[in-house]
């Protein structure tokens, strides 16, 4: 099939197409073999795909989507995934919620199911707030220490978890209220300025005893109640032991005077319902294990 | 041949090979984007959705503003690793709402489709604030700026109004106090205290139950209504609507 | 040849008519400035005004100085806008491969690179900046220079419109302009490589519509009678665009004076839009239009005959057709409906071929010129691009099959895929037309030093490999540590230790792209010599065959 008023590129042998443009002419080559047969390959698995799977939209008023000879569905696959894994996870949560906290730190087996449980849920749920983990942040406490504001033992722990810490919607959560002294108007700035001075003698690092002497009959009316007469914290309320010189928001001045000034009654949210009772169990048990458990 | 003597016709005419083109790239656009328009399974049936009060809709634009679906997508995909992480899958439902959508392309950042009230509202503060005081591996970049802020409420109603034009079905009553409800939200105590009930009730009647969402100041300032205040109040609200006791993941409508 | 007569009626209208238009628009910017709404929309409107007003004043300094002669004459191609794109391409390249050297730094090295009191250089605002800059400054006006090239020269005519060329490419810097100070100061619409608002569509939409009626006008009185290919991939691209452009960004404005609008599909058909755009926008925009790119400047570098025109009839209109349906895999596992998800993924895997024609025409055009490939270092350029095209296109169709898409979505594999794409395909192709067209345009017989273009190509090539190399490694280790379970069926990582992973793996990819961003400086200053005439480039050519429109007046039949 020649065509005698084509041009011939020399190099090839072969005729150009005939056009030109801007000195660019073309050849003809065929279609590659391999090209072609990979191409009509990949159709034909599209095809197939198509015809196993949900694939083709109906026209409007002819009801819904071909389903595809497989049936397939993402959001059963997950559900029996979901459920496949509780199932296999199932004796060892059951005997995790059978069990009391302290036989599940007894029971060598259980304790190593629930320290992992705990330690994968840590990681995602609590140390945004407490730091991998538990090292804590300014503002929320450690973990992996033994100071605690509230409880330490086991159940203590389990019972913060599940109700969360001035968390308002749930009516067993743990709460106090230190009065917003200075914003409130209950203390001056002076006042406040001066029981900032005493707090800091609690843990002996004040270098002004006037104000000390000066706040200490404030300290009485208005602190002692919930931090103590000689300041080591009420585990009750969850306030907390301002000799021990371990600071949850902060040792400056500026920081102490403002959690007096403004009062910082900090919120832990509640886990129940988030999280199921095996999970909070085993977070439990994991956070005992941390450092400090009592 | 005789491919190639056709197509000459199509190299010869500009405008035949112009409306060629158009029509050969129209084709799967139209299959794949008006079946979702009319068929029924697109969008699940739930209860709970509802429009989101000014605040969260002002927190919303400005979670656009800042560009923070750059780094944190809004879709749980129904895989066993994302539903534990995150909770349950995401749900065609639950940004029904949304114009436009907030699904994301990249995870730099974990998924938030469901962190409303996984933290506390302070936390949320603190964190934007300065994210590596509290996290320090984290690259997500400082707001603090937010919380100085005033959020700019000005057009409000226009906004709203606007968004029920596209389809999401704002009352009469949700528009002219957009205002009134939006202060009424960051500071019920306050400013907004007469308003609480209108607000209330309005939402509740909406999303078919109350306590859909937070009455409080957001960003630790209550007599300012900062940026800050409408952005947390979005982040608190993401994922909580739907309510899943009555999500039937059987029913063929729901069913992917 | 040389025309005596100053104006003719007909180019006078399109002076005339551009101008108006500018005033128009001025006058509608001072009102919108005047009752701005926001805050946004008044430094929009004032930044639109400057602009404008610089280009009016242009067109009527250029006009008055232009009084003696026609501007317009039909005897001579129009190159000078030609050259206005080449500086506009290099110019928003390094600026957007600047921006994204700093994101990647930001990510890091937050604690150096985030200023708390500067809210506005925030990645989240700096991303789009990045991704627009060069998908749309630099890819946009590599594409706009080219194509105004090529049209003239494959369809021997001065580019149609006489003044409407120039409000293309200025108003298109326009759009440039208002698109990235809008994210400054946090105008967007947050769909991706959509973001701008509202009154920045609408404008691009007038832009666009200009720039098709230029081309199809200039295709109209061509004075060669068939198409060339390399104008087929040129039309459908900016057709689709069109279309793609108008579709997506339907949205109502809040009020005709503010910068926010609503859009008006939400959720999953929005999704459905977005992405039917987002593919797209990288089938049309970064495939297509740089395969005309491809057409013309690799048969004319190793002037060599395309190797098969079957081939090239085939894949033209089987990647169009195909490309278009692919959108629905960036939607994978998604609340999207299945039944399109699978359509996504099977006509993605259908166009692994479609997009292959592509290299292969452009590749075996080299037959009997291969030693090209070692002598002239442009060539090697534009062929490793093809080879990074098809690395891209294979692994494209790899990634869109759900079960791997669970692993590589939302994760860096998918930066990496995009920079083999854009890094090493879009990047490359265009800076081996810009290193054609310096000498092309400033009539100089050589660049101004080849060496300093292998330079180019080295540091650069080994910058891309820095980068894809590390963020493969980073999305499969990220995607595989968020799915990884402990011996006791427990998610093993949290969050933040998979971001910490990656902490290695981004300082190799800010390397590999401090690499690349060297090269573009090296390219910027071998063009700009080049065209001052130094080096090699000293010999000037009073009129190569390409610049003179008569030279190849006479038709071939
Ligand atoms: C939104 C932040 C936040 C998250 C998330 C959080 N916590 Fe807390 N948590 C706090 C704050 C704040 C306190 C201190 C409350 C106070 O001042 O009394 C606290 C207190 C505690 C306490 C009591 C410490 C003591 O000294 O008595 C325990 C135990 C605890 N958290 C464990 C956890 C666990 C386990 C998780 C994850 C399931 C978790 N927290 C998630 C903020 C958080
Ligand atoms: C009603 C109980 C109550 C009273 C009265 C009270 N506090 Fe507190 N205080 C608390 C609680 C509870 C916390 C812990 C707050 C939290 O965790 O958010 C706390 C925390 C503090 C802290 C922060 C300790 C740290 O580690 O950062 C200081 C300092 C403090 N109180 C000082 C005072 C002073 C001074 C007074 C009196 C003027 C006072 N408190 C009165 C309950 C009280
Ligand atoms: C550069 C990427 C980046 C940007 C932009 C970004 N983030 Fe983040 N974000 C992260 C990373 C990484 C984390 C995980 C580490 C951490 O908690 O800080 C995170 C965590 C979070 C979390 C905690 C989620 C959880 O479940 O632990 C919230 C909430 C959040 N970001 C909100 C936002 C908001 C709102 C914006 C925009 C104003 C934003 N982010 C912008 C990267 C980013
Ligand atoms: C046959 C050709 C191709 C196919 C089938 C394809 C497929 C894909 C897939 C599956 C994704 C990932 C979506 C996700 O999981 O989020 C993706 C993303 C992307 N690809 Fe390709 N690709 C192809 C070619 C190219 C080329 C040549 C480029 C050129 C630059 C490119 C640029 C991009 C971009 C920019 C994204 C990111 C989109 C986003 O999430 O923002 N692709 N592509
Ligand atoms: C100096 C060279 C470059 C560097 C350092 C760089 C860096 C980056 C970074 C850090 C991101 C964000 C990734 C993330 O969110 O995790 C990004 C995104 C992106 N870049 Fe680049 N980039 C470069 C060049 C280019 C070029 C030349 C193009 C296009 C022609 C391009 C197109 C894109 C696109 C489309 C995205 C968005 C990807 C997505 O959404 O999936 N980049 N780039
Ligand atoms: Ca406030
Ligand atoms: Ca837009
Ligand atoms: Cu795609």
């Amino acid at each position: 099939m020649t065509d005698d008023n084509k041009p011939v590129d020399e190099h090839s042998g072969l005729q150009t197409t005939g056009h030109s443009w801007d000195g660019i002419s073309e050849l003809n080559n065929p279609l590659p073999r391999w090209w072609l047969y990979t191409w009509y390959i990949t159709i034909g698995i599209a095809v197939i795909y198509m015809i196993l799977m949900p694939a083709i939209p109906a026209l409007p008023g002819l009801g819904t989507n071909t389903p595809g000879l497989r049936n397939h569905s993402d959001r059963d696959n997950v559900s029996l995934a979901i459920s496949e894994m509780q199932q296999k996870r199932q004796s060892d949560a059951t005997a995790l919620l059978d069990a009391s906290l302290r036989d599940i730190e007894t029971d060598r087996d259980l304790q190593q199911f629930a320290l992992a449980m705990g330690e994968s849920l840590f990681g995602d749920n609590c140390a945004t707030c407490h730091g991998a983990g538990g090292r804590g942040a300014k503002g929320y406490p450690v973990l992996a220490d033994d100071i605690w504001l509230w409880d330490g033992t086991l159940e203590g722990i389990e019972t913060t978890l599940r109700h969360g810490i001035r968390h308002e919607e749930d009516e067993d959560t743990r709460f106090s209220a230190m009065p917003r002294f200075g914003q409130d108007g209950f203390l001056t700035a002076a006042q406040i300025s001066d029981l900032t001075e005493y707090v800091l003698h609690l843990s002996d690092r004040s270098d002004d005893p006037e104000a000390v002497e000066r706040a200490s009959g404030n300290w009485v009316a208005q602190c002692s109640s919930c931090h103590g007469d000689q300041g080591k914290g009420d585990r009750t309320q969850g306030a907390p032991d301002l000799t021990d010189a371990d600071w949850l928001f902060g040792d400056s001045k500026r920081d102490i005077f403002d959690t007096i000034y403004h009062a910082r009654n900090s919120h832990m949210p509640a886990w129940e319902g988030r999280l199921d009772d095996a999970s909070i169990k085993a977070l439990a048990v994991y956070v005992h294990s941390l450092g400090g458990g009592e | 041949m005789g491919l190639m003597n056709n197509h000459g016709v199509l190299e010869r005419h500009s405008l035949l090979l112009t409306v060629g083109i158009l029509v050969v790239v129209s084709i799967g656009g139209i299959i794949q984007m008006a079946p979702l328009m009319y068929m029924d399974n697109t969008i699940e049936k739930v209860d709970g959705m509802r429009p989101y009060t000014p605040l969260e809709l002002l927190g919303r634009d400005i979670y656009v503003r800042e560009g923070c679906y750059v780094c944190h997508s809004q879709m749980v995909r129904p895989l066993r690793d994302e539903v534990e992480r995150y909770g349950h899958y995401s749900l065609a439902a639950e940004s029904m709402y949304d114009h436009p959508f907030q699904w994301g392309s990249k995870r730099t950042g974990p998924d938030l489709a469901r962190v409303g009230g996984k933290y506390s509202v302070t936390w949320q503060v603190d964190h934007l604030k300065d994210p590596r005081a509290l996290v320090p591996e984290s690259v997500m970049p400082p707001y603090a700026f937010l919380a100085e802020k005033p959020l700019r409420t000005k057009d409000i109603s226009a906004r709203l109004r606007t968004e029920r034009l596209v389809g999401v079905p704002y009352t009469d009553g949700m528009i002219e106090n957009a205002e009134a409800h939006l202060l009424a939200q960051a500071d019920p105590e306050g400013r907004g205290f007469e308003f609480v009930d209108d607000l209330v009730s309005a939402y509740a009647e909406a999303a078919g139950r109350e306590g859909s969402f937070e009455l409080r100041d957001f960003d630790g300032d209550p007599e300012r209504v900062t940026e800050m205040d409408a952005l947390v109040a979005y982040l608190q609200m993401t994922g909580t609507l739907v309510d899943f006791s009555t999500y039937e993941a059987d029913d063929l409508e729901n069913r992917r | 040849m040389v025309q005596t007569h100053a104006y003719n009626y007909r180019d006078n209208t399109s002076l005339y008519l551009v101008s108006g238009a500018l005033v128009f628009f001025l006058s509608l910017a001072l009102l919108i400035a005047r009752y701005a709404a926001d805050q946004a929309m008044e430094v929009q409107s004032w930044t639109f005004i400057g602009l404008a007003m610089a280009f009016l004043l242009g067109t009527i300094f250029w006009a008055s100085n232009n009084a003696d002669r026609n501007p317009f004459d039909e005897a001579e191609y129009e190159d000078t806008i030609v050259k206005w794109g080449v500086i506009a391409s290099v110019f928003w390249g390094l600026a957007g491969l600047l921006v994204g050297l700093i994101i990647a730094l930001q990510l890091t090295f937050p604690n150096i690179f985030y200023f708390p009191e500067l809210g506005w250089t925030n990645f989240g605002r700096l991303r789009p900046l990045h991704t627009s800059a060069v998908i749309f400054a630099f890819g946009g006006n590599v594409l706009i220079a080219t194509s105004f090239y090529v049209v003239q020269r494959t369809c021997r005519t001065r580019l149609a419109g006489g003044m409407w060329p120039w409000f293309v490419f200025w108003g298109y810097q326009i759009f440039i302009v208002l698109a990235a100070t809008g994210y400054l100061v946090g105008v967007t619409q947050s769909k991706e490589y959509a973001e701008p608002e509202w009154y920045v569509d609408w404008w691009l939409t007038l832009v666009w519509v200009g720039y098709l009626l230029v081309f199809l006008g200039t295709l109209w009185k061509r004075k060669e009678p068939h198409i060339y290919v390399a104008n087929w991939f040129y039309l459908s691209f900016i057709v689709t665009i069109a279309m793609l452009h108008i579709v997506n960004n339907l949205s109502v404005p809040v009020s005709l004076t503010g910068s926010k609008s609503v859009q008006v599909f939400a959720g999953v058909q929005d999704a459905m839009t977005q992405w039917w755009y987002g593919h797209n926008a990288v089938g049309f925009f970064l495939t297509t239009g740089f395969l005309a790119i491809m057409y013309y400047f690799i048969p004319k570098r190793v002037n060599r005959p395309v190797y098969s025109y079957r081939l090239s009839i085939v894949h033209f209109w089987s990647l169009i057709f195909i490309y278009i349906w692919a959108g629905p895999h960036h939607l994978h596992y998604t609340a999207l409906p299945q039944w399109a998800q699978t359509l996504g993924m099977a006509f993605s895997i259908m166009l692994w071929m479609p997009s292959w024609g592509g290299m292969i025409n452009g590749v075996m055009t080299l037959s009997g010129a291969w030693d090209k490939l070692r002598t002239d270092p442009v060539v090697r350029m534009m062929v490793v691009s093809l080879a990074f095209y098809g690395m891209a296109t294979f692994e494209g169709p790899l990634m869109s099959v759900r079960a791997v898409n669970a692993l590589s979505h939302y994760t860096e594999w998918g930066i990496g895929h995009v920079h083999s794409g854009a890094l090493g395909w879009v990047g490359y192709i265009s800076f081996g037309a810009l290193y054609c067209l310096a000498p092309w345009l400033w009539k100089r017989k050589d660049l101004y030093s080849n060496n300093l273009v292998e330079w180019h190509f080295w540091i650069s090539t080994v910058g891309i490999l820095f980068y894809m190399i590390s963020m493969w490694f980073a999305g499969i280790t990220e995607g595989l540590m968020w799915r990884a379970y402990n011996e006791f069926g427990f998610l093993e990582y949290s969050f933040v230790e998979t971001v910490e992973a990656k902490h290695i793996s981004y300082m190799i990819r800010a390397l590999g792209g401090g690499l690349y961003f060297i090269g573009a400086v090296i390219m910027a200053y071998n063009l700009c010599r080049t065209a001052l005439g130094h080096g090699e480039a000293r010999d000037e050519v009073s009129a190569t065959p390409q610049n003179d429109i008569h030279s190849t007046l006479q038709p071939a039949e």
